[in-house]
């Protein structure tokens, strides 16, 4: 029975630790995700002076888009994603990943029905939400307008 | 010195975002659609609130970098497009997305053209 016990003890208790692993790899990849985006956020702020701050902002993620998927593309961001989770999801580069990866995965089954279909097994809910949530904030800006 | 600090904040506002989606993923098995989901619906409310706007101030890339700043900028493009009239209200949102939904779709059909899936030998 002790050794039962002890064992649980240990189950646990590493459960415990392999649960903090995760968080500190998803904290430093997400961070130096970030920091990167920062850096063009800066780099294109620099290089292109009369450009607004959205459209800046809007470069900046085509540019970590292009960099998700290309790493996705190499099968980097996979393998970095084994270990970052969440750190890599959350950052735009991870939408990217969710994109390219299934369209590449599904491409053996026709161009049509397998690459551009699947394309959006991930991206899909994306999309929707944003796209239900853009028409919905336009409402309520529109009225608050009209009332304000 | 006010550059580093700039990215020092974005260094850990942004891990602390990705932090919490790891405790979320740890504690209920979400999978990664529903975390982007959760996560830009996050910045949409932010956004919303008003909120957004203190914390992208603070800590730049570290929370416009994450999908909660797509969130932000659809709102923002509905809260423009409101000032014109109803129909820019409602679609100035989606004008907003089309950057990155544009790049995404075509790296993502070009990428999977030219290169196969990894995925086998992992």
């Amino acid at each position: 029975m002790e050794d039962k016990q002890y064992m649980e003890y240990i189950h646990t208790h590493a459960q415990k630790s392999a649960h903090a692993i995760t968080l500190v790899w998803a904290f430093a990849v997400g961070g130096i995700i970030c920091c990167i985006g920062q850096g063009f956020n800066d780099l294109f702020t620099f290089a292109l002076p009369d450009w607004d701050k959205s459209k800046i902002g809007a470069l900046v993620s085509m540019t970590m888009i292009f960099l998700g998927a290309f790493l996705t593309a190499i099968g980097v961001y996979d393998k970095i994603g084994i270990r970052a989770g969440g750190g890599s999801i959350v950052p735009i580069t991870g939408f990217a990943n969710s994109v390219v990866s299934p369209a590449m995965e599904f491409n053996k089954e026709g161009i049509v029905l397998g690459m551009m279909a699947k394309m959006f097994v991930i991206a899909g809910p994306i999309i929707v939400a944003g796209t239900v949530s853009s028409v919905i904030s336009g409402i309520i800006y529109w009225f608050a307008g009209m009332v304000g | 010195m006010e550059m580093f600090l700039g990215y020092l904040k974005a260094f850990a506002v942004g891990g602390l975002v990705c932090m919490i989606a790891q405790i979320l993923i740890n504690k209920t098995k979400m999978t990664s659609a529903r975390i982007l989901v959760l996560f830009l619906l996050g910045g949409v409310f932010l956004e919303l609130v008003g909120a957004f706007k203190f914390i992208e101030n603070f800590a730049g890339a570290g929370i416009t970098i994450p999908i909660t700043g797509f969130g932000s900028t659809i709102v923002k493009g509905a809260r423009e497009g409101a000032k014109i009239g109803f129909f820019e209200a409602v679609t100035y949102g989606f004008r907003n997305m089309a950057g990155g939904l544009t790049a995404a779709i075509f790296f993502g059909f070009l990428f999977a053209l030219i290169f196969r899936s990894h995925s086998k030998k992992v």
